[in-house]
């Protein structure tokens, strides 16, 4: 089994003729995904990779029965795409895009409330579950199969600590990156929640940084709701007070927003908490053999 | 994207919320010349995108044109918690009644605006928060719907204002939302808000934080960035889309994506080197990108070696190795560069490096050994300089 996405996911790419949107649908492809649909408005009646395209998702979904959608639109226009997605009927929406406003974020957050879907992201690079569908920029070749689940709020680092995971044989069920922005559609604790649900995820590595205090409210689940072992890592221990450190989330504003603070309640959690991504490989391979 | 003290008021005022009259100077003689216009008691307060000015003595208040210059003169070029004061806001003065708090911020894990009010103004809100929680009113804002005229009443009423107090703030917490949502503010914190002995509500300072992702739509807020507060580095980057930090140690880092970047800081430091600065290059980033941030990172003089890691998922490892390439051919950079590449076509961009490697540039299998490396062969160029 995996989370989110698997051998049912019917996928339309939003903004399939850009760039990303191009390239990333040719790798999703590869990877076996089932790419049903792409929509770019004013291209419809085209076709990208053998994936028609339509000018807009309720077209897409009507005439595909897409379930799952995954944004490469650019910011001015991303968190309208999230809209039309949701009202759209898609179950899982990926949103790659970075730089939306923030305030464009809040009221998707609201919005999403009301409906029955998943949002990941944004500035977020997907999810990817190994051997069933690829809803991601993750480079595929560093996963294998497995029963690790991965979370993340960064995506290059959630590459380096799959790899290290693979590198050691421990393959993965689903690694999922919720994005680095202050506003994301799902947290650590929906992520953890669904694994902790998966039988086939028998460890979780979750990946934190710098700002806000997600990691916290997380440990406080792992403690209280979860009998699946976890092993985290908080990137930024030497990230300056007051700088933004490349994502818009990852700001040291507070006491309780610095790595130090987020691996002492991990660990007071009773959370494996390390100090460098191989360190992660080998707490994950200590909870896996205890 | 931080504003100065004048240009939040500025822009506050615009949603109509009430300030008093001020004048920006920028030396002495403009001081005392503000002062004189706005005439009576009047207070000097220097300008800084940092709090505890007013601790560290960068307030001010003064009766004459004669103060107010030799104000300007002592807090003019003043070091406020390593930010230089180079102008400062003359302000009429206003006979105050009471001091409060009122702040609009973005509260993450609510993925709401959170409204905090409190009649214990005046005072840094974080020990209110601690000794009195109580004193503090705190309503979360459905962003959909905007703030609800019964959630003002509940605010005003919760706090116990009346008559002229209750009104006034109520108005102005209308503005302030406004204002808020208008700008694309991530914050708007006023610190005093303050009632005066006739009766009115005023702002009399402001912290304003715009979204720097929301300045596609705010031009002319874009262009109140001031340049020469930023390193110059940090500012070439920011025009090309890059993100540069610097610190303070001699090895460069250039990396893809927030997370691994700061990961890596985190490895050089356990393998006993010290970051200089770092350049995200982002998501994406072609030749040319690469290229501009090998150029930036190795422009500050204190690196001695660069730390050139990079794990491709929308970042594709042939253009990072055509960039690293090209900007080492366009600007002869002779430090050693340490390469870990991997990802997204990392194969190809490997095979691109080994056909041209420089001299100068070293590659490592992991992040791990290509930390070490680059700490060492930093060691390595500062014995050899003589620790330059």
């Amino acid at each position: 089994m995996a989370i989110l996405v698997d051998d049912g996911t019917r996928l339309v790419v939003q903004g399939i003729t850009g760039r990303e949107g191009a390239f990333h649908t040719g790798r999703m492809l590869e990877s076996g995904t089932n790419v049903v649909a792409g929509v770019t408005p004013g291209k419809g009646g085209q076709n990208h990779d053998g994936v028609p395209v339509f000018n807009t998702v309720h077209e897409a979904a009507e005439e595909t029965g897409a379930n799952a959608s995954v944004i490469f639109v650019p910011p001015p226009f991303a968190a309208d795409a999230i809209f039309e997605s949701l009202d759209s009927g898609m179950k899982t929406i990926c949103c790659i895009t970075e730089g939306i406003p923030v305030h464009d974020m809040m009221r998707v957050a609201d919005f999403i409330e009301t409906k029955d879907a998943t949002l990941i992201g944004p500035n977020c690079p997907g999810v990817l579950s190994p051997g069933k569908a690829n809803v991601s920029i993750m480079p595929r070749d560093i996963f294998t199969p497995g029963k690790v689940g991965v979370v993340s709020r960064s995506g290059t680092l959630t590459y380096q600590i799959v790899n290290e995971l693979t590198q050691r044989g421990i393959g993965q069920s689903t690694a999922v990156g919720i994005g680095g922005d202050p506003i994301i559609g799902t947290d650590f604790i929906e992520i953890l929640g669904k694994f902790e649900e998966d039988p086939e995820t028998d460890c979780v590595a979750m990946i934190g940084e710098i700002g806000g205090n997600a990691e916290q409210l997380a440990a406080e689940f792992v403690r209280s709701q979860m009998k699946t072992p976890v092993v985290a890592y908080i990137a930024g221990f030497t990230a300056p007070e007051g700088k933004t450190m490349g994502h818009a989330g990852a700001i040291v504003s507070g006491g309780e927003s610095t790595a130090e603070a987020k691996s002492e309640a991990l660990r007071g959690a009773g959370i494996r908490a390390a100090t460098n991504p191989s360190e992660v490989a080998e707490l994950v391979a200590e909870a896996l053999g205890g | 994207m931080d504003l100065y003290e004048y240009q939040g008021k500025e822009l506050l005022r615009s949603y109509d919320l009430e300030t008093l009259p001020g004048i920006v100077a920028g030396t002495p003689e403009e001081a005392a010349r503000a002062a004189e216009t706005l005439g009576g008691t009047v207070a000097v307060k220097a300008q800084v995108l940092i709090g505890g000015r007013g601790k560290a003595g960068g307030i001010a208040v003064v009766h004459s044109a004669r103060e107010a210059r030799e104000a300007a003169e002592r807090i003019l070029g003043m070091d406020i918690r390593g930010h230089t004061v180079r102008r400062v806001y003359v302000e009429g003065g206003a006979e105050i009644e009471a001091e409060y708090y009122l702040s609009i911020t973005v509260d993450r894990a609510a993925k709401r605006p959170l409204i905090l009010f409190s009649t214990e103004g005046g005072v840094d809100i974080e020990e209110v928060a601690e000794t009195k929680p109580e004193a503090i009113v705190r309503t979360h804002v459905d962003p959909l719907l905007g703030l609800l005229p019964y959630q003002v009443r509940e605010i005003v009423f919760a706090a116990g204002l009346e008559g002229d107090a209750a009104k006034g703030v109520g108005r102005t917490l209308n503005n302030l939302y406004r204002a808020f949502e208008g700008l694309d503010a991530s914050l708007v914190e006023i610190n005093p808000l303050v009632l005066t002995k006739d009766g009115r509500v005023l702002t009399l300072d402001s912290k304003v934080t715009v979204d720097n992702s929301s300045l596609y739509r705010h031009t002319d807020i874009a262009e109140l960035h001031d340049v020469e507060a930023a390193d110059p580095q940090e500012q070439r980057a920011q025009e090309v889309g890059l993100q540069y930090v610097k610190l303070d140690g001699n090895v460069g880092i250039l990396g893809n994506g927030a997370g691994l970047v700061m990961s890596t800081l985190d490895v050089v430091a356990q393998a006993g080197g010290e970051p200089a600065n770092f350049c995200d290059v982002g998501g994406g980033a072609d030749a040319e990108k690469i290229s501009e941030a090998l150029d930036i990172v190795t422009s500050n003089e204190q690196v001695e070696s660069v730390l050139f890691n990079i794990f491709g998922g929308i970042t594709r490892g042939d253009e990072v190795a055509r960039g690293l390439l090209s900007a080492i051919e366009r600007t002869g950079i002779g430090l050693p560069i340490v390469v870990r590449l991997d990802g997204t076509n990392a194969e190809e961009g490997r095979r691109i490096l080994a056909e041209n490697t420089p001299e100068n540039v070293h590659t490592e299998e992991t992040m791990l050994d290509a930390a070490r490396r680059a700490v060492e062969l930093a060691r390595g160029a500062r014995d050899s300089n003589g620790g330059r």
